[in-house]
């Protein structure tokens, strides 16, 4: 069977994509693979003007999982496009560019700026970070926002499919799925971290120095599986799951419930050719289920009897 | 450019060390070279046993302490600090571990310039390999701190690579150990000056060596998840006050281009 998905317009090899935050700009983990072998590399958030990020200790690993408060560190939208973007492996894999803003219009701005480079093939618009406290979370949480943001973008993507990114820190997950379909949304992408916290009990110190973060790993599939359910259900754009995938059977559940493709995040750190060999391993795992195509897999799910 | 490799390898040989100070504290853990081309003292390798499940996440970063052509295998030296290496502490010959390196840069190694090695603790494990590999170990000195008994540590062979001259310093007496750091840094002010151990030790060397204007080295351990510069988790502030990765541009920074 052909791996290759369609998600709004965009070809991909397989359904697999690195996830964001996770997998720098790819070229990082060009000695223990072929970058050309998966389905696309999500990079790192981006933002108009460069930024440090948040202090120190930034990750602890928790059960299952991990926090992290990276505080969207990164050069910059400009030193992205003029340093980092001609190295990525575009020609060979998607690249899809992950955006993050503090309002409707610098999202536009930053939107603007990416369009334009050949090298992009979708953009991801993140309205889901917890971390910092004046950005992400106060659109992810906001229908009216994230339809806004979405439609700054869109204003601004030309060609380019827009992905928006939801955050599962929501009351109704659904909600914001239609608030970014209404705002022109091409595609959705969920789950983002989960807002979390991990103390030490016996220095009394917070594990983060932000004392807040986001959690992700295994630990947070069910509640992903859970956010994508509700989000395939919601709309009619395709949507991208994430969250805690960690082998094969879990790329599969999330097609099962309806996901057009996936992307891998903390499990890039169980080693740092996870994502390679996770396309082998859906490959025989495809094989050895008979199965014919996404499209009669995708989605499903048999609920009742 | 070394050429970094992720492989699955068969753990060779479990060594405790001291076993009279803390039993199932102390190790060597010798595991088959998993191909690597070349690699150099101060660099690290992340090391994940294979049998972990998803309650670890991460693997861990060790200095890389030697390789032996002899034995084609990699030995790293570890303290049991934690749920990691406590797990870790437990490996026997014949256990899988996942490991990826050679990572991060290494110390400098001048061959003609006298060099003082600091080390505080299982910090002594990267000088181990660099005292092997040192065409003139006659050239280096080494200062040991450490809190626990001396067979603790891999202090003997670091002794056997070299002919140089060893002061050590035991537990407790700070002060007298702050008082020999500061002396033997200005004592090597036009010579080559690495650091390992713990924050506070290698602060005292930083401040001491910047204050004399001698070059020095300091090879940070910060908590790392990806060890391949990608999640930005390790990052610490380079001389411009920019978060920088501690994986990738270091582990091992001059001490002028760090805070510590
Ligand atoms: C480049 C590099 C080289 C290293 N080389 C060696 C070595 O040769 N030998 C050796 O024994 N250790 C070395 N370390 C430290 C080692 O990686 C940690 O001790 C280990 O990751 C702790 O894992 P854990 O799960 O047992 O501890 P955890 O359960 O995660 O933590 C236990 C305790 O250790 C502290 N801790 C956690 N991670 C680190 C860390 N990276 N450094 C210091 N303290 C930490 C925690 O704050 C906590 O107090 C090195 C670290 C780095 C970054
Ligand atoms: C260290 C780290 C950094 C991240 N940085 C970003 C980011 O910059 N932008 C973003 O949209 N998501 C970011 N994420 C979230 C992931 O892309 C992903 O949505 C989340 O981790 C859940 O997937 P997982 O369980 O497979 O990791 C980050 C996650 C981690 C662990
Ligand atoms: S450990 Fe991931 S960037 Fe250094």
């Amino acid at each position: 069977m052909d791996l290759a998905v369609d998600v709004a317009g965009l070809k991909l090899k397989n359904p697999i994509l690195t996830a964001s935050g996770t997998y720098g700009f790819g070229v990082e983990f060009s000695a223990f693979g072929d970058l050309a072998a998966l389905g696309g590399i999500v990079a790192k958030g981006l933002s108009l003007k460069p930024r440090e990020g948040n202090p120190m200790p930034r990750i602890a690993e928790t059960p299952c999982g991990m926090l992290n408060a990276i505080g969207i560190q990164n050069p910059g939208v400009e030193a992205f496009v003029d340093k980092i973007l001609p190295a990525m492996p575009w020609k060979e894999t998607a690249v899809v560019a992950n955006l993050y803003a503090c309002d409707a219009q610098e999202f536009g701005e930053l939107a603007g700026i990416l369009a334009a480079e050949q090298g992009i093939a979708a953009l991801e618009v993140n309205v889901s970070c917890p971390n910092v406290s004046q950005g992400g979370a106060l659109f992810g949480a906001d229908p009216g926002q994230i339809a806004r943001v979405t439609e700054a973008v869109k204003n601004k993507a030309g060609t380019k499919p827009v992905w928006v990114k939801l955050s599962p820190n929501v009351t109704d997950v659904a909600v914001c799925a239609r608030a970014a379909e209404q705002g022109g949304a091409d595609a959705l992408s969920l789950i983002n971290t989960l807002t979390g916290m991990a103390v030490d009990a016996r220095t009394r110190r917070p594990r983060l120095a932000n004392v807040v973060g986001g959690l992700s790993g295994p630990a947070i599939k069910p509640v992903a599986l859970r956010c994508v359910h509700q989000a395939v259900q919601a709309v009619s754009i395709p949507v991208v799951g994430i969250g805690g995938i960690s082998c094969a059977e879990d790329v599969l559940e999330f097609l099962l419930v309806g996901a057009h493709a996936v992307q891998v995040g903390t499990a890039n750190f169980l080693r740092p050719d996870f994502a390679f060999r996770l396309v082998d391993e859906l490959e025989e795992m495809v094989q050895s289920l008979r199965l014919s195509s996404w499209e009669e897999y995708r989605g499903s799910l048999e609920i009742g009897n | 450019m070394l050429k970094k490799v992720c492989r699955e390898v068969t753990v060779e040989k479990m060594l405790p060390f001291g076993q009279s100070a803390r039993v199932g504290e102390f190790f060597e853990l010798r595991f088959e070279n998993p191909g690597w081309s070349g690699w150099r003292p101060g660099q690290f390798v992340m090391i994940r046993p294979s049998d972990w499940d998803q309650s670890l996440i991460w693997g861990r970063p060790f200095s890389i302490s030697r390789v032996s052509e002899a034995e084609n295998t990699v030995s790293v030296f570890f303290q049991s600090v934690g749920r990691g290496t406590g797990r870790m502490a437990q490996l026997a010959p014949g256990d899988k571990v996942t490991v990826w390196g050679p990572l991060g840069n290494s110390f400098a190694m001048e061959p003609d310039t006298p060099t003082l090695l600091l080390a505080g603790g299982v910090g002594i494990a990267p000088f181990v390999g660099y005292a092997e590999q040192h065409p003139h170990p006659e050239k280096l000195e080494l200062v040991f701190a450490h809190r626990l008994p001396r067979e603790c540590y891999p202090y003997e062979d670091f002794a056997a690579c070299t002919h140089s001259c060893l002061e050590e310093h035991s537990p407790d007496d700070l002060p007298r150990i702050i008082d020999t750091l500061q002396h033997k840094v200005r004592e090597y002010r036009d010579g080559l000056i690495l650091c390992c151990g713990p924050t506070p030790f290698m602060r005292t060397v930083q401040t001491a060596a910047l204050k004399v204007g001698a070059r020095a080295q300091v090879s940070l351990e910060n908590r790392m998840a990806c060890g391949v510069g990608a999640c930005l988790g390790c990052v610490c502030k380079d001389g411009k006050g920019h978060h920088v990765q501690t994986c990738t541009r270091g582990p091992v920074f001059w001490a002028q281009d760090v805070t510590l």
